[in-house]
């Protein structure tokens, strides 16, 4: 069993499992729960000042489905909690004393201005919590109101609050960054320069999850109307790793420390954050689809995973893929792959030929007898039939050795590398040197 | 168990009332709508897909499939019923565990098939349930098309000719209609008047004339028919039963299974149906392992089915001998009846142990039988009828037979494996067929 500890901006936990600032967080009964299901640590649903937001009566929630019914995606319209400041810091503090040795981070956001955020902040250093998040990401509901995203959305609103935050406590600050903008460097960069001791992301993206076709209102519907919400779950993994890895791989936020949030479902799922440089991961829909319970095949997961690694810290996964994520103009043209079918594992369903006579290159050929093979004269490698393919690993994508003849190309496989940058066909091509 | 399944020799009434019930229900009950929708969902959409090639009416089963998983039901019904008039009944007998279910790609994955006949029957169902009838008559063209047999073949057929205008007449033998699906399916196959309500949905395209007591060759000749109508189509299966030839054959409580299925789908009430404490079935097919499992769901206390070759030569799927077997039937194969003992009425029924060449062994067995089900085989009666092939009506891939005007289709024709699914599919074939000479 590998030693998961992770100390996150001197924030120390027993994993670097998290629970993100949302509904599960919202109250001590669902955080004692959480803890005693073995998370490492919590993340606060949001405070804002008295007098409390209110929810709306009807639903708060609205879902994308896969097969079976899977939840693939969750759409939230709920907003900061509903309930007494002193109510939650009084939660807050016999919880935090309870379990001493899980991170108790404290959600926040309260207006734009310097005085709310001097008042706040005393009162939840009081509890003992281990630090500080700022809600500058939802995007639904607070925005309307100036705060959450209407924030996140311009980077000089986020360093300059930062800054004051810094100024006015010795906690630890994250700065939770909305996806709902162009580049997402560019409020990392003022989180930075403001003082942030880490920014933590994706908060969820602006949705509307399905429209009722009787109705003709989105979802979900509120006596007739809908609100855009914000999509989280399994389906923004891929947005959200995205995120992670334009800072990750920022020379000019080289150091920043990032909490990985967005779809984190599996021990892998979190893994695969970390690899992209995430120093640990808030984990909410998963826990919200399938109960606390989860942390569980996470922790035996990554350990195990570790455990085949040789790894003894979770901090020699972080950032190790990093340096892999590159531009478009540094692939390697000069590499080229087949798809192989393997004969054994094929159900002979058909879907690799329809996607690929239908959509593609025509490269896979279809005998009487339902025998799909490749047409290497054809094949292009795009992986198009590697991922529709019901099963898992009976198509791959296999390099062909330098030295062979591509049949498609007619030309030899070169050993060396050569990106776009000097390709004759791109007009601003350099001579290789 | 009842009071009296030991009481010897043949009586009705062995089990209680709970138990017959529960014996004659459904033996798949229908989807509920959350069923089909995970049942749905494990269909990947083949490409020109397995299933379909392995259906005889080419159903397109992705796309009903996908019509269930998006909520459309009705739709996955018209896809069905398009290429397959009777879909409802194929869905409750059809052995699709040697057709489309055998040919699911995620059989070859998993060893589970997608649930086809069951999601077919969840979308025919719910169509027909409502009372709607999909399809409509094309204009009249003035054309008479006579159907001899109003079992699934001549009634595939005469819809298919009322829908493209023909006006169509079906004459059939008996009282009712629905041929071997009102009379020759196991009662637990289809429940509750299903076949009668599948040809009154099947009737309301219009342009159909029922006859019914009206027999081939005994009250009209094929010769008026070809006279009287522009076109005939012969469906009237195979109204005779082979014989065993063995000594003491015509002892009483030897029957015809066939007869023996068919009194018990009229009966108004099951446990009105005498039977005996010990049956012996003779035969292979799925007609004898209906007859078993229903002497057997009738309280008979030994029931065995006698097959001369072995399981795998056995007409009867794998899954109806595997039914069979888990209601208690017990199973004797390489085995030929020599001699029906018994004074007046059979006692007991004497088999000789054959090789694989069926050549004898010399080892005899003797079975105790209040009654003996004979199921080896059907065969056509009539005369007068175009050239045969073998013992059936020799007839082309469309059904046309070696007189002109003339099409057959179902059990009496050269071809098919004698499936409800078969004989629609000839039905369908033959009445596009009759179609394009009518229309020429």
């Amino acid at each position: 069993m590998a030693d998961l500890t992770s100390n996150f901006i001197g924030i120390k936990s027993p994993n670097p499992f998290w629970l993100a600032s949302a509904p599960p967080t919202d109250k001590e009964y669902n955080v004692r729960r959480a803890y005693d299901a073995g998370w490492g640590g919590v993340v606060w649903k949001t405070l804002g000042l008295d007098p409390h937001v209110v929810n709306v009566n009807g639903p708060r929630y609205g879902a994308v489905y896969g097969a079976d019914r899977r939840l693939l995606g969750l759409n939230n319209i709920e907003l900061i909690t509903d309930r007494p400041l002193q109510t939650n810091l009084d939660e807050i503090k016999l919880v935090k004393r309870d379990y001493p040795d899980r991170a108790m981070v404290v959600s926040l956001m309260v207006p734009c201005e310097e005085d709310p955020w001097k008042y706040i902040l005393p009162l939840v250093e009081d509890t003992g919590a281990d630090g500080v998040e700022l809600n500058f990401g939802c995007p639904h509901g607070m925005s309307e109101r100036g705060m959450g995203s209407a924030v996140g959305q311009v980077p000089e609103y986020i360093e300059m609050v930062t800054r004051w935050v810094k100024s006015h406590t010795r906690m630890p600050v994250i700065v939770k960054l909305t996806p709902n903008i162009a580049d997402i460097r560019k409020p990392a960069a003022a989180a930075m320069v403001g003082g942030a001791d880490a920014v933590s992301l994706i908060n969820t993206i602006n949705s509307i999850t399905s429209v009722d076709l009787d109705l003709f209102a989105p979802e979900p519907t509120i006596d007739g109307k809908g609100a855009h919400g914000g999509y989280c779950g399994p389906a923004v993994k891929p947005i959200a790793l995205n995120m992670v890895a334009e800072i990750a791989r920022d020379p000019e936020l080289h150091g920043l420390p990032i909490s990985g949030i967005g779809g984190v479902t599996t021990w892998r799922d979190a893994a695969e954050f970390m690899a992209l440089g995430a120093g640990n991961v808030q984990v909410c829909t998963a826990a919200m689809t399938y109960g606390f319970k989860i942390v569980q095949e996470m922790i035996s997961g990554l350990s195990e995973y570790m455990d085949d690694k040789g790894m003894t810290s979770v901090d020699e996964i972080v950032g190790r893929a990093v340096p892999n994520v590159t531009d478009w103009n540094q692939l390697n043209l000069n590499y080229v792959a087949k798809a192989v079918i393997n004969q054994d594992l094929c159900i002979s369903c058909g879907r690799c030929f329809a996607a690929c006579e239908d959509t593609s290159h025509q490269a896979i050929a279809m005998s009487e007898d339902r025998t799909f093979s490749v047409i290497d004269e054809e094949c292009v490698a795009c992986n198009l039939c590697v991922n529709v393919c019901p099963v898992e690993d009976c198509i791959t994508m296999e390099a062909m050795t330098p030295g062979e003849t591509d049949p498609r190309t007619g030309k030899v496989v070169q050993r060396d590398y050569a990106n776009w940058t000097t390709h004759p066909n791109n007009p601003s091509a350099k001579a290789a040197e | 168990m009842g009071s009296d399944v030991f009481q010897p020799g043949i009586s009705a009434g062995r089990l209680d009332a709970e138990s017959y019930a529960d014996h004659f229900s459904d033996l798949h009950p229908r989807l509920d709508p959350h069923e089909a929708i995970v049942a749905a969902d494990r269909c990947y959409f083949c490409h020109d897909a397995p299933c379909i090639t392995a259906c005889p009416t080419d159903i397109d089963i992705p796309l009903f499939i996908r019509q269930i998983a998006t909520g459309t039901p009705d739709a996955a019904a018209k896809t069905i019923l398009t290429q397959n008039i009777m879909g409802g009944m194929c869905a409750r007998v059809c052995p699709t565990e040697t057709l489309c279910e055998e040919a699911c790609v995620r059989e070859a994955a998993e060893g589970k098939p997608v649930l086809i006949g069951q999601l077919q029957r969840y979308a025919t169902d719910h169509l027909q349930e409502q009372g709607i009838h999909p399809f409509s008559r094309a204009a009249v063209t003035g054309k008479t098309v006579a159907v001899v047999g109003a079992g699934p073949a001549g009634l595939s057929c005469a819809h298919r000719l009322a829908m493209l205008g023909h006006e169509v007449v079906v004459m059939d033998a008996r009282t009712k209609p629905g041929g071997l699906n009102e009379y020759g399916i196991a009662t637990y196959k289809t429940t509750d008047g299903f076949a009668q309500a599948e040809v009154e949905w099947l009737l309301k395209i219009g342009g159909i004339t029922m006859q019914y007591g009206v027999a081939l060759g005994r009250d009209v000749t094929l010769e008026k028919l070809k006279t009287e109508y522009d076109a005939v189509f012969l469906g009237m299966g195979l109204g005779g039963v082979n014989a065993l030839d063995v000594e003491g054959e015509d002892r009483d409580g030897v029957v015809d299974a066939v007869d023996f299925i068919a009194g018990l789908r009229q009966a108004s009430e099951v446990a009105e149906v005498p039977i005996g404490r010990d049956v012996v079935v003779i035969g292979g097919g799925m007609t004898a392992v209906d007859a078993a499992v229903q002497a057997k769901l009738l309280g008979a206390l030994n029931v065995t089915l006698v097959y001369r070759r072995g399981r795998a030569r056995m007409n009867a799927s794998v899954f109806e001998q595997d039914l069979a077997a888990s209601k208690g039937v017990r199973i004797v194969t390489h085995a030929v009846p020599v001699a029906v003992h018994g004074n007046g009425a059979v006692r007991e029924i004497e088999f000789e142990y054959v090789d694989d060449a069926m050549k004898g062994t010399g080892q005899m067995l003797r079975l105790a039988a209040d009654q003996v089900f004979k199921a080896i085989g059907q065969t056509l009666e009539g005369e007068e009828l175009p050239a045969l092939e073998g013992r059936k009506i020799r007839v082309s891939d469309m059904g046309q037979t070696s007189v002109k005007g003339i099409w057959a289709g179902g059990d009496c024709a050269s071809g098919g494996d004698d499936l409800t699914v078969t004989a629609v599919a000839e039905g369908r074939d033959a009445a596009m067929d009759i179609h394009s000479a009518l229309t020429r």
